[in-house]
């Protein structure tokens, strides 16, 4: 169970609140989920839960949204998120050459943080990139045209 | 610069800016249309130009506004920017560098539509235009473009914007409209259709990016200007994107009824490498693909891509050389829709996992004759027995795939490896 929400949060719930006509209050469920995230790292089952009595509604259909969407990481992720496209047009391009070489330069494979939590590796799909594949996400930027010498750039820049 | 409707000016740093939209002309439609024209005016203007939904399934966007009673006491609109389907990447553009083109055809539909309250759904991953678009409606708000009592008219209007988190089958309209109320993504049966019960059970227009922000050019420039330009039938320009092995990949404003093979070997440079085309996959990954020889003297309209067995879909043209091993690439697009299919419908869960599982086995080059035998029999049975599109796009590609390049995959299953060296980069 991690704490309640902190004050700070709560006026960005209300904040966000604001923006929807009453009505539509359920509205809130993805904006509130990307909010924790924002602010935490990952969001729990227990953050879902809370997220629903704020907004008045059933825990479940929070919690259903909360693993359903494939953006919402439930455990704490590295300090930097490597999201590599691999759909169609990243593959066309070399997304597999850009999946090796991170996978060597990090020493971990996809889905795996690296032993100092400084990165995750993930794959995803379609970043609609495709004219400026391969393409790659480092948590909220993403990166276009890759190859090796501009992997080793990008990793070097990270504060 | 390359068209009349969105790639008409240079993109600079500050090309996304009020100042700069206004100074291209930006707004002047919409005040007027606000002091001089009902709603009904508006709408018919749309109607008139011919302009037809740029999502991918083509649409008439004037009828589909006009499916909304006009006694309805509320009405939604949604701005469709989950832009997902493979190969695209077109909205984002808009997004990046003309937002405020997509706030004024938002507030033309709204103010056709009668909307108080219209909602911008935008997919999560984007960065860059979220907060350009964030930014246009700051703008906008700031310069009495939006909210109260826009420009002194009497008409109010707030568009909210709405982040996604990460699921393709939300850019299905119904979908979308489920993710907005904080549900699951799962598509509606239709009907009723959103025009009729959509967001909240109220009557509902899920309008996408281009469309949208073509509206503000028809105002400008009159429906019967749209309408001369490109094919009769479904007039207009589009914006195609070409992706895959050609020298210049990019996007592209062409009229409808462009060549598709001077896209390819001309604008966008001609194939990576001097090599010769394969094959091309004409408007976004699910729709059927064709081969070189099929390319020829096709027009990028939905007639002559009907009458080759495709789609115009969503403009996006994915460029395939000769060389590419047609099996490895097929199973990375059923990787794709196996993720993304929702789970409801029990063809499209289980089916597009069953073909993925299939074709994992084969490139793994464990397949058998039985695999591929039950590989072309699975999209009978998921196509048109699912709520949406999904099943369907995720089976067209199997069917077309199997039907031009069958030999790879008999040759794939017959001797554990690939036709070609595998690889899908030059």
């Amino acid at each position: 169970m991690s704490a309640a929400f902190t004050p700070a949060l709560l006026v960005r719930f209300d904040a966000l609140r604001s923006q929807y006509p009453p009505e539509m209050k359920t509205s809130l469920v993805l904006p509130l989920l990307h909010c924790v995230q924002d602010e935490q790292g990952f969001v729990t089952e227990a953050d879902a839960v809370r997220i629903a009595e704020y907004i008045g509604m059933p825990a479940i259909q929070v919690v259903e949204a909360l693993t359903w969407y494939t953006m919402f990481d439930r455990e704490p992720q590295g300090r930097y998120v490597i999201k590599v496209c691999r759909n169609i047009a990243c593959s066309l391009r070399g997304s597999e050459n850009v999946l090796a070489h991170l996978q060597q330069k990090l020493g971990i494979g996809v889905g795996e943080t690296t032993a100092d939590g400084r990165f995750t590796l993930k794959t995803v799909e379609c970043l609609a990139s495709c004219g400026t594949a391969p393409a790659m996400q480092v948590n909220r930027t993403y990166h276009e045209q890759l190859d090796a010498a501009k992997l080793d750039r990008i990793l070097e820049s990270l504060p | 610069m390359s068209g009349p409707v969105f790639m008409s000016f240079p993109v600079t740093a500050t090309s996304h800016t009020l100042a700069e939209y206004r100074a291209r002309g930006g707004y002047v439609a919409l005040e007027r249309a606000l002091r001089e024209m009902t709603p009904a005016q508006v709408g018919a203007q749309a109607k008139a130009s011919g302009l037809q939904g740029r999502g991918g399934a083509g649409f008439q966007t004037g009828l589909k506004w006009e499916f909304v009673s006009k006694d309805a006491p509320v009405v939604y609109l949604c701005c469709n920017i989950d832009e997902g389907e493979p190969g695209t990447f077109k909205d984002r553009w808009i997004l990046e560098h003309s937002p405020h083109q997509l706030l004024e055809g938002m507030l033309f539909a709204a103010y056709a539509l009668r909307v108080r309250h219209a909602f911008a759904y935008i997919r999560g991953e984007f960065d860059l235009p979220l907060r350009r678009l964030q930014g246009a409606l700051d703008e906008a708000r700031a310069a009495g473009l939006l909210g109260e009592n826009i420009c002194g008219s009497g008409f109010s209007c707030d568009i909210v914007l709405h982040r996604g988190a990460g699921a393709y089958v939300c850019g299905e309209e119904s979908s979308l409209i489920n993710s907005l109320e904080g549900k699951k993504g799962f598509p509606r049966n239709k009907p009723p259709f959103p025009a009729v019960r959509g967001l909240y059970q109220k009557p509902t227009v899920v309008n996408n990016v281009e469309t949208l922000a073509t509206v503000p050019w028809i105002m400008t420039h009159g429906a019967a200007a749209y309408a001369e330009m490109g094919i009769k039938k479904t007039p207009g320009t589009r914006l195609f994107g070409v992706s895959g092995h050609v020298e210049q990949p990019g996007l592209f404003e062409r009229p409808t009824g462009y060549p598709l093979a001077q896209l390819i070997m001309q604008d966008a440079g001609g194939i990576l490498g001097g090599r010769k085309l394969k094959a091309v996959i004409p408007g976004g990954s699910s729709t059927p693909i064709l081969t070189a020889a099929e390319i020829e003297g096709l027009t990028l309209d939905p007639e002559s891509m009907t009458r080759a067995g495709s789609m115009v879909g969503s403009g996006a043209v994915i460029v395939i050389a000769e060389g590419t091993c047609m099996v490895r690439l097929l199973q990375v697009l059923s990787r794709f829709y196996a993720h993304e299919s929702c789970g409801q419908c029990t063809p499209c869960r289980e089916g597009t996992d069953w073909m993925n599982r299939i074709l994992e086995r084969i490139v793994a080059g464990q397949g058998t004759a039985a695999d591929l035998a039950t590989l072309r029999r699975l999209p009978t049975g998921i196509m048109g027995n699912t709520v949406c599109a999904l099943g369907d796009a995720a089976s067209m590609p199997v069917v077309s795939f199997i039907k031009k390049f069958g030999h790879e995959f008999e040759h794939f299953v017959t001797h554990g490896r690939s036709l070609h060296d595998g690889r899908l980069a030059p």
